[in-house]
């Protein structure tokens, strides 16, 4: 299906229909809503209710029980977590978040207001868990959970992509975050998954890796890797795998082994370590740093990321850096050291080549690569030449889970100011902890949903063209692989003209290596500054 | 459906009090038995709603960060937005309660042609919905003359600078006039913005109609029809001190003010109300961003069924092997 001209989508109305929301029934519009998820892919890990249903079909083959299985999920969520449960008690709907929602500010269906995205599952929590509700009904804001309530709550769930910018914005902190992550665990335990997340998942669990790369093939995409890096550079890498000893294990998100321009930043990665000779090594079973299950449930999440630990236990490694991810660090930051922790079998992270204790880490022992790569900036242990780069007019993307989620903010930047002699910020509300979603987080970077992920990538693709056409910006940084995938097709779309880059890609073309050869190209294989002749 | 059915119930209320004290003559009813019994749902309704969220565990440590976490000692930290510790907590949540720092950052999002999405600051919510808070504490604060035997010095400042301005008699106080402003502005945009009126519920209108009104009949209490001032006080001392008393001759108004009081006490518990103690508890706001530092404990953390490096090799052993990765089994 052809998606409409920029023109025609960015004509939007957001103006509410006459009919109160209760009694506006929810259209499923193509486009719009992902693909439900493969029968298969929940049986791998065990998850009920598994079946083939399709989202167009009236019937969703849900269990008998359905909605007892729902509302007594929701009561056991409701005193598990007091996020939920509070969350859903203390909303005043003043409507604040209503328009710091990029789903909302791109598409203007009000139900993509985060209250209002709330509400739909707030109001089947008054019906059951309230007393007001139970009594007073629609007048208390209460509602029946029918099958149409149900398929509405999943089409929204599924229009959120976690990235908590309503959250800063609510005078009593209410994270939608929360609201949509539970609300999906609710509908997994129906076998309501979408294919994009469910796949991944099943994937992650059998091979170690979202895009179920299997170990000779992730050998083989290095391979490639340090034959194209040796080209580029006349050096030779050589990355290990899985091996015992090593001082250091590296995991970044398994996009970055895959495609472009993911694949930049590994090579700019593999090009840092081997230049400082770290003794480190890659793992093809702790292949991924990204964790789909985060998208299903608290459980799956967990399950999936073991491996991590249980890797670096195995290797006997003293320490773990993250490669550049979004999500992948809200999990590693917030929640990793809770669900594994004491992480007693590591030892606290020291740079091996600065010094530097990493004490805001001593605990979960995970640095971020970018906290690495600034602290040798710092320390003046890279030679650096920035006019490589000077092609580049570049503006940086803060994703949203390392922003609201961990506050990480000047490391990148620190890093991109060495790296490359033009660096412009957009406007102020969009960066930052104030910064917009790509439009596809949270599992939502399917292909049969991509009007919504434009719609939702409008704010940041619109914060680009600022910049680009006030500065010539043609380069946007980020650090984050599914803001690496998304960004590309959001700003080809709306910024035709701007390229994206993960922030270790301009590392690598501005290192200057020991024993490299006249550099002529950058590490796309694009002639560097002055170089077009050669 | 909810404005009016919101417009209607605190209606109903006043005639109730009409009815009851005007016609029944349930003076005792509404002066004593009605104000102990909604202080007292309000009380213990407050604190086990309070307890209620207490008991829930808090499995996961997940500010929403607002600023630069701490890192190195070369990078400044946002102590504040992003806090470290105990105390950058308090002083977050200082700001979230007594100015409502959240609310400050309020922007407003405009589409015009091209398309070009800007963002301009709006600060009416947060004066609106400041001035209404701090306006109804004080107005509340006042109200302690009521039941103290001298009247502290504390609240007969409070009393002289809140009517700074000297004019009438009995003199204005300027939190009366600002607190019905901010009830009227919380109401309009309400009504008036065609999202907020979208999402806003009965359970919206109704506190809003119940406030203004108890705000009303107070403001018509002290300037407009004179009531027996001794008399009340002689009730409220009577109630405080459990030896109540109904004063003969006190004015219908004043049973109606308290009838509406008495409704928003008792209702305050059951309602979104609860925001009031429901901001101290947020997870989001009140924990401290260290999570790699310090590790958070979720009290029902469990094991889990997980896909071990042991399995993974027998998947894949002899492709391993093929590839030269070194396996654990030959």
């Amino acid at each position: 299906m052809a998606n409409p001209k920029p023109e025609e989508l960015a004509r939007i109305d957001y103006k509410p229909p006459k009919t109160g929301w209760m009694d506006t029934p929810t259209v499923f519009k193509p486009g719009i809503f992902p693909n439900a998820c493969k029968q298969k892919s929940l049986e791998t890990v065990g998850f009920p209710n598994a079946r083939q249903w399709s989202v167009k079909d009236e019937d969703w083959k849900l269990p008998e029980n359905w909605q007892e299985i729902f509302i007594e999920g929701l009561r056991e969520r409701v005193s598990k977590y007091r996020s939920f449960r509070l969350f859903l008690d203390i909303c005043v709907r003043c409507g604040a978040c209503a328009d710091k929602c990029h789903f909302f500010i791109g598409g203007g269906d009000p139900k993509n207001m985060p209250v209002l995205r709330a509400e739909l599952l707030r109001s089947v929590y008054r019906k059951y868990c309230t007393t007001s509700g139970k009594v007073m009904g629609k007048l208390a804001g209460a509602r029946e959970l029918t099958i149409e309530v149900l398929k509405e709550i999943w089409y929204y769930a599924y229009q959120c992509t976690e990235c908590r910018r309503c959250s800063l914005f609510c005078p009593y902190g209410i994270d939608t975050a929360e609201i949509t992550i539970l609300a999906r665990e609710l509908l997994n335990l129906l076998g309501l998954n979408i294919d994009w997340i469910a796949g991944p998942v099943a994937n992650c669990w059998l091979t170690g890796n979202h895009l179920g790369l299997q170990p000779h093939t992730i050998k083989d995409s290095f391979e490639m890797f340090v034959d194209d890096l040796e080209t580029a550079t006349g050096i030779r890498v050589n990355p290990t795998f899985n091996r015992k000893g090593a001082e250091i294990l590296l995991v970044v998100p398994s996009g970055d082994l895959f495609a472009d321009p993911g694949t930049f930043t590994t090579m700019g990665e593999l090009l840092l370590f081997h230049e400082l000779g770290l003794d480190y090594t890659w793992s093809t079973f702790a292949s991924e740093g990204g964790d789909f299950g985060f998208f299903t449930s608290n459980e799956m999440a967990k399950r999936l990321h073991n491996k991590i630990y249980e890797e670096a236990k195995r290797l006997k490694v003293k320490w773990i850096i993250g490669g550049e991810c979004g999500h992948m660090w809200r999990v590693w930051h917030q929640y990793h050291n809770t669900w594994f922790g004491p992480v007693d079998f590591l030892e606290e992270p020291v740079s091996p080549i600065t010094g530097t204790k990493f004490e805001n880490t001593k605990s979960n022992k995970t640095v971020h690569i970018c906290e690495f790569t600034a602290d040798l900036i710092k320390h003046g242990k890279l030679n650096l030449d920035p006019g490589r780069n000077d092609n580049l007019k570049v503006t940086y993307h803060d994703s949203c889970n390392t922003s609201r989620g961990m506050g990480f903010l000047e490391e990148p930047r620190y890093i991109i100011n060495n790296v490359c002699n033009h660096f412009y910020e957009m406007p102020p509300n969009t960066i930052r902890e104030q910064t917009f979603c790509c439009g596809s987080g949270s599992g939502l970077n399917a292909s049969e949903n991509m009007e919504n992920r434009l719609r939702g990538g409008l704010p940041r693709a619109n914060a680009v063209k600022h910049v680009k056409d006030k500065y010539g910006v043609n380069m946007l940084a980020c650090i984050c692989a599914i803001d690496r995938a998304a960004l590309t097709t959001s700003v080809d779309y709306w910024v035709p003209g701007v390229r994206v880059t993960g922030v270790h890609e301009m590392v690598g073309n501005a290192l200057v290596c020991k024993g490299e050869k006249k550099r002529t190209t950058d590490l796309r294989g694009d002639p560097l500054p002055g170089m077009e002749g050669e | 459906m909810g404005l009016l059915f919101s417009f209607f119930t605190v209606t109903a209320l006043v005639l109730i009090v009409l009815i009851g004290v005007k016609a029944a003559n349930f003076h005792y009813l509404f002066g004593v038995i009605v104000p102990y019994a909604a202080f007292l749902t309000f009380f213990i309704g407050v604190i086990y709603r309070v307890m209620q969220w207490g008991r829930v565990p808090v499995p996961f440590r997940i500010p929403t960060t607002a600023g630069q976490e701490k890192s190195f000692p070369w990078i400044k930290q946002n102590a504040i937005d992003n806090p470290s510790t105990a105390f950058g907590v308090i002083i977050r949540m200082a700001f979230e309660v007594l100015l409502f720092r959240s609310l400050f950052r309020n922007t407003n999002t405009e589409l015009r042609e091209g398309p070009k999405l800007s963002y301009g600051s709006t600060k009416w919510l947060w004066l609106g919905g400041l001035a209404f808070h701090w306006t109804f504490f004080i107005i509340l604060t006042r109200h302690l003359r009521l039941f103290f035997e001298p009247v502290p010095m504390l609240i007969q400042i409070m009393e002289s600078l809140d009517g700074f301005f000297q004019v009438g008699a009995p003199v204005l106080y300027l939190t009366d006039l600002i607190f019905l402003g901010a009830v009227t502005f919380l109401f309009l945009r309400r009504v008036i913005i065609p999202q907020v009126r979208y999402i806003s519920l009965a359970a919206d209108y109704f506190p809003l109609f119940l406030i203004f009104s108890i705000g009303f009949t107070g403001i018509l209490m002290r300037y407009f029809f004179k009531t027996d001032v001794v008399g009340i006080k002689q009730l409220t001392m009577g109630l405080i001190t459990f030896s109540p008393v109904v004063p003969t001759g006190i004015g219908i108004i004043f049973y109606i003010h308290l009838f509406l009081i008495s409704a928003l006490f008792a209702y305050f518990p059951l309602s979104k109300l609860m925001h009031m103690a429901g901001v101290f508890l947020s997870p989001t706001r009140n924990l401290v961003n260290n999570n790699r530092a310090v590790m958070h404990v979720n009290p029902w953390n469990y094991p889990v069924k997980v896909h071990t490096y042991e399995e993974y090799e027998n998947d894949y052993r002899e492709k391993m092997k093929a590839a030269g990765l070194p396996v654990e089994k030959e």
